[in-house]
Parts: C-alpha cells; sequence; structure tokens
C-alpha cells in the first residue's frame, strides 16, 4: 500500500466510525484501520449508546441498526449486605421517536452495522491491521505504521482513535499515560434469558429496556457500581471501579463480579439465566484538567482516547466519542479548504469542542472522580447507615413508634457524623448531578 | 420451572472457556524479570481480570497471554509491563461485546 488519503482513522469504534462517515459523506478519501477481525470484536461497553449525533449522520438510524432495547426506566439503587434503597424512573415519552436518544446495544453487532454504513458511504474499513506508530516528517505526522507487509500508510492528515487503552496517543507525546486512578477497569457479563422473562421480569412491554445502577455494597462499598442493562433476549450485568481503588483492596474483577451477582438483592434478577460471554475494559475518567492534548501538526485525537467520557452520574461515552469524531471530521474538511493540516490548520478541532456539550459537560462535571475520592463513606457508611435506620423506622415491633424511630435515629447518629453526612451530599450532588 | 432456578455458576476458567480467541504463537505481553523479582505489590496478579499472570513454581510471573481480555488493566498498574496490541485479527474476539 503505497497511495495517500486524505485521512487515515486508527480504530473503528464510534468515535472513529463517525469521523470516517462524515469525510467520505463530504467525498473524502478516507481508511479506516482496525485491529479486530471485525469492527467490534475489541469493543465492549455497558452499553447505552447515547444516539444525538448518530440520529443527525443517519437518521431514524434505529430502524436499521441492531439496537437492542430503546430505555424508558432507569434505576438507581444503593445496596448494603442485605438490604436496598432503590428509585426507579419510568418515562412513557421516551416510547416515542427518538426514544430520548438511548438504546441498549451490543457493542460487536452494533460496531460491524456503524462500520457498513461508513462502507456504504464511501469509507475504506481495513480489518485485522495493527497500527504500531506514527511516521513522522519535520514535525508532522504524514501517516501510519501498520503491521503488515508494505504497511506504511500516507495520508495528509491521521485520526486517532483508538480507544482508551491509547498507546498511540501516548507514543505520539500529546498524551501522558494516566494514572491508575484516572481510569476505571470493567468487567462484564452477557447473560442470556428468553425475551418474555425480560419483559415480565422487568415489567417491561415489546422493545422497551431498563437500565438500573447499583451502589455501595454492590462493589463492596468502594467507589464505583454495577450495572445490569436489558437487551432484546439477554442482560448486559458488569461491575466498574477505579483502579487504583481495586489495587488499595486486592481486589480481582472477575471476584467482585461473581460477588456481584451473589448479592442477595442481585441474584434474583439473574435466575434462570445462561452466561454467554465475559468482557473487560477500560473507561478514562481522566478529568477536564488532564485531557489529551489533542491536536498536533497532522494529527487529531478524538473520543476515549482523548479522555472524553462524563464521569457524572450521565456516564455518556458513546456520544462524546461520536460528536467528537464529527467534530474533527469537519476541522479536517476546513484545513483541507486551507490546505493547511498544521496544528494551527486544525485548530477549528479545539474551537468546536469547547463550544459543544463535549467541553462544556467535562468542565462540569471535572471534578466528580476527585470529589467522590474525597468522600468513600458515600459508598460504605453512609448507604450502611441509611438502610439500617430505614430498617429500624419499618420493623413492625410492640415498641411504640416514637421510640422505635428515636432508636433508629441514634443509631445513625452513632454510625455518622450529621454535619459531613449533609456537606457530603452537598458537595456531591453538586458534583454528579 | 426452571427459569426460577439461580443462575448458573461458572468458574473463570469456564467463563474464558465461551469467548472467542484466535491465539497467537508469540506473547503481546511482556513483563521485565527483574523488576518482577523486587516487585512486592505484585499487582498484576490479582487485578487481571483474566488471570493472566501467575507465579510459577520459581516464584517467576508466567503470562498466560491467551487469555488476555485486552482491556489493558495491567499496563495502567504496573509501569514495568511491556503491553502491545496483538497481531492483526489475533487475540480476543468479542461476539457480543
Ligand atoms: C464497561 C463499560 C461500560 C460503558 N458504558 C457506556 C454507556 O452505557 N454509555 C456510553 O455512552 N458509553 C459507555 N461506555 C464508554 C464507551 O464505550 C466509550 O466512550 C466509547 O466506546 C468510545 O469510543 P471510541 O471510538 O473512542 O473507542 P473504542 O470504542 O474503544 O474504539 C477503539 C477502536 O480502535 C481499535 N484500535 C485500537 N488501537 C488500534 C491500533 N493500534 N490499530 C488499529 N486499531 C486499533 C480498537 O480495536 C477499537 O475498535 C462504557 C465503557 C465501558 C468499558
Ligand atoms: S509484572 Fe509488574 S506488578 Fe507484576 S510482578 Fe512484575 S513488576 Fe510486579
Ligand atoms: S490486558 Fe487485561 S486481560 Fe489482558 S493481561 Fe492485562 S489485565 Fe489481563
Amino acid at each position: 500500500m503505497t497511495d495517500k488519503f486524505d485521512c487515515i482513522i486508527i480504530g473503528a469504534g464510534p468515535s472513529g466510525i463517525a469521523c470516517a462517515f462524515a469525510m467520505a459523506k463530504a467525498g473524502l478519501d478516507v481508511v479506516v484501520i482496525e485491529r479486530g477481525e471485525y469492527p467490534g470484536s475489541k469493543n465492549v461497553s455497558g452499553g447505552v449508546l447515547y444516539s444525538t449525533i448518530l440520529n443527525k449522520l443517519i437518521p431514524n438510524f434505529w430502524q436499521d441498526a441492531p439496537v437492542e432495547r430503546h430505555v424508558v426506566k432507569k434505576r438507581y439503587s444503593i445496596l448494603s449486605k442485605d438490604s436496598e434503597m432503590a428509585l426507579e424512573l419510568n418515562f412513557n415519552n421516551f416510547n416515542n421517536p427518538p426514544y430520548n436518544d438511548s438504546f441498549t446495544i451490543l457493542r460487536s453487532k452494533f460496531d460491524r452495522w456503524f462500520a457498513k454504513k461508513a462502507e456504504d458511504t464511501g469509507a475504506f474499513v481495513l480489518t485485522e491491521t495493527v497500527v504500531d506508530d506514527f511516521i513522522w516528517k519535520d514535525g508532522k505526522v504524514i501517516g501510519v505504521k501498520a503491521r503488515r507487509e508494505d504497511g506504511d500508510v500516507y495520508a495528509d492528515v491521521v485520526v486517532c482513535a483508538e480507544g482508551a487503552n491509547s498507546l498511540l496517543a501516548e507514543k505520539s507525546g500529546l498524551k501522558k499515560k494516566p494514572a491508575d486512578n484516572q481510569m476505571i477497569t470493567a468487567a462484564k457479563e452477557v447473560i442470556s434469558l428468553p425475551r418474555e422473562v425480560i419483559e415480565d421480569r422487568f415489567n417491561l412491554e415489546a422493545d422497551e429496556g431498563l437500565t438500573m445502577e447499583f451502589f455501595g455494597d454492590a462493589v463492596k462499598g468502594m467507589i464505583g457500581s454495577g450495572f445490569i442493562y436489558t437487551n432484546k433476549d439477554s442482560l448486559s450485568v458488569g461491575v466498574g471501579c477505579p483502579i487504583s481503588v481495586m489495587k488499595k483492596r486486592n481486589m480481582h474483577p472477575n471476584d467482585l463480579l461473581d460477588a456481584f451477582k451473589s448479592h442477595p438483592m442481585i441474584k434474583k434478577f439473574l435466575r434462570g439465566g445462561k452466561i454467554e460471554e465475559l468482557s473487560a475494559k477500560m473507561i478514562p475518567e481522566l478529568g477536564y484538567k488532564n485531557l489529551s492534548r489533542l491536536v498536533a501538526n497532522g494529527l487529531l485525537i478524538v473520543g476515549d482516547a482523548a479522555g472524553f467520557v462524563n464521569p457524572s452520574l450521565y456516564r455518556e461515552g458513546s456520544n462524546m466519542a461520536m460528536a467528537s469524531g464529527v467534530m474533527a471530521a469537519e476541522a479536517i474538511l476546513e484545513a483541507k479548504g486551507k490546505g493547511d493540516f498544521s496544528e494551527a490548520g486544525l485548530a477549528g478541532y479545539g474551537k468546536r469542542l469547547q463550544e459543544s456539550f463535549v467541553m462544556k459537560d467535562l468542565e462540569r462535571y471535572c471534578d466528580a472522580p476527585e470529589r467522590l475520592a474525597e468522600a468513600p463513606e458515600l459508598f460504605k457508611e453512609y448507604p450502611d447507615a441509611i438502610l439500617k435506620m430505614a430498617e429500624g423506622y419499618f420493623t413492625i415491633s410492640d415498641m411504640p413508634k416514637r421510640e422505635a424511630q428515636q432508636l433508629a435515629r441514634r443509631h445513625f447518629k452513632d454510625k455518622v457524623s450529621i454535619w459531613k453526612f449533609l456537606w457530603d451530599m452537598y458537595k456531591v450532588r453538586k458534583s454528579i448531578l | 420451572m426452571t427459569i426460577l432456578q439461580p443462575l448458573e455458576k461458572k468458574t473463570l476458567a469456564e467463563k474464558l472457556y465461551l469467548v472467542r480467541f484466535k491465539t497467537d504463537t508469540e506473547s503481546h505481553l511482556k513483563v521485565d524479570p527483574e523488576k518482577c523479582k523486587l516487585c512486592r505489590e505484585r499487582g498484576c496478579i490479582y487485578i487481571c481480570p483474566a488471570d493472566v499472570y501467575k507465579l510459577d513454581e520459581k516464584e517467576n510471573i508466567a503470562i498466560s497471554y491467551e487469555a488476555c481480555l485486552e482491556c489493558g488493566t495491567c499496563r495502567i498498574t504496573c509501569e514495568f509491563i511491556d503491553w502491545k496490541n496483538p497481531r492483526g485479527g489475533f487475540g480476543v474476539c468479542y461476539r457480543y461485546g
């Protein structure tokens, strides 16, 4: 391969494909180089696709795409060892297009479909090929070294969409290797169940979906969470915690996942299921201040590689990935118009990001991980104390209610400093909601 | 009714057996035995979701790279692990993901 492309994109995840799609649509010669056997074969997410950007690229995509269910119900819960406190929200309006732009997906299926769409638009997707490095000349990226015979490929500009395990972005010098408190490690299983059972068990009508997030004892009182998302005829079940926290507790991700699945409040949801697949992946939580540099001469970084995941309760990564991919494409088109692919010529990328929800949300939730790390009680002592107090309130006995309630409250106050509790709650609400 | 029975239990080895891998003949992961000898935490051993790193009889780190799920967690955990992407098309190949 000695041809020169307008643009080379490394990685066929949501960010890379969205970028390729937008450029191919504008008539550019683009190649996406993907290391997996097919797009999606290396990719894992919890699986809610947030689709505002996708719906602009491919209007009414859900009629064609392999989406599982549209999310109408969201459930958040806190577990202690033997109790649960949950909040469930259910919105009938989300049953109408565009379905609140939230669909559960399985990435191996979805990414493959999305890449096919980019190919149909004119992009070239080269699979089973690893990129090992950039080719630099006079301080500018002019191509990539692919690990195959005649593997040097050239282009005006290269987009690095390699995801969270960002070997190349780090090699380029634009990004520092993330520290262990800036990365979440997650383990997940896909557990199959008949469709009717899922709909019956979770009280869903056809194609309606539910996402459930679990905190507290779900992950042994560590910062992090467990989740169950409904697919058509399977559940995505997983846990994720910062690597630093796992390390401190000598915690094995698979053991943590098994403990979550056998929690008395969780195992009921999984009855009769059959494990289909185990997977694992990292989620970046670099924090706004530690994001990667985004542009060099002839090079842009998009998606997870750049650190674009909202660390708050919203947990959006897929739409930020696609948005950054599309903005990179727009900036490249602009640069092509000027014939200037230098850092300055590509500056439109950073500008677009700054004006969009991507940087605004990342900035808004910039300190969520740190705030949570400052109050570890949130995940262990508080849930335990609140649930004990609630149990006291609701336990039927011959004790007069007033005494029982006093006892329950006293129990809470013995365990928790009220002022610290209120202060922590205030800080957390501000930083994650 | 079977649907009310508890979810089947599977060991990690049994779970990994369900995952599709295309195994290469060479490891994409390397450790530095000298550094491992001096390492007390041995974080690689418990942080890996697939138990890729184990201690052999001589207390050296043995790497079962064939079972690697390619999450990258070990690379963030230990600065002495040399982590390369497996050859194109090789390694883990998720059917669901
Ligand atoms: C457990 C988990 C749950 C999540 N849940 C959600 C959720 O519910 N909602 C949400 O919006 N987001 C979620 N995310 C985040 C979301 O998955 C990511 O933000 C998104 O996938 C990022 O897309 P990307 O294109 O940047 O990277 P990826 O999707 O990681 O794609 C990168 C691609 O590049 C390829 N690649 C890497 N290096 C090379 C190389 N050297 N040569 C060739 N190819 C290469 C990879 O094989 C891969 O296909 C979750 C993530 C995880 C891990
Ligand atoms: S690989 Fe790293 S963590 Fe594991 S024993 Fe060697 S030095 Fe320690
Ligand atoms: S990349 Fe993940 S699965 Fe592979 S060896 Fe490292 S920690 Fe284990």
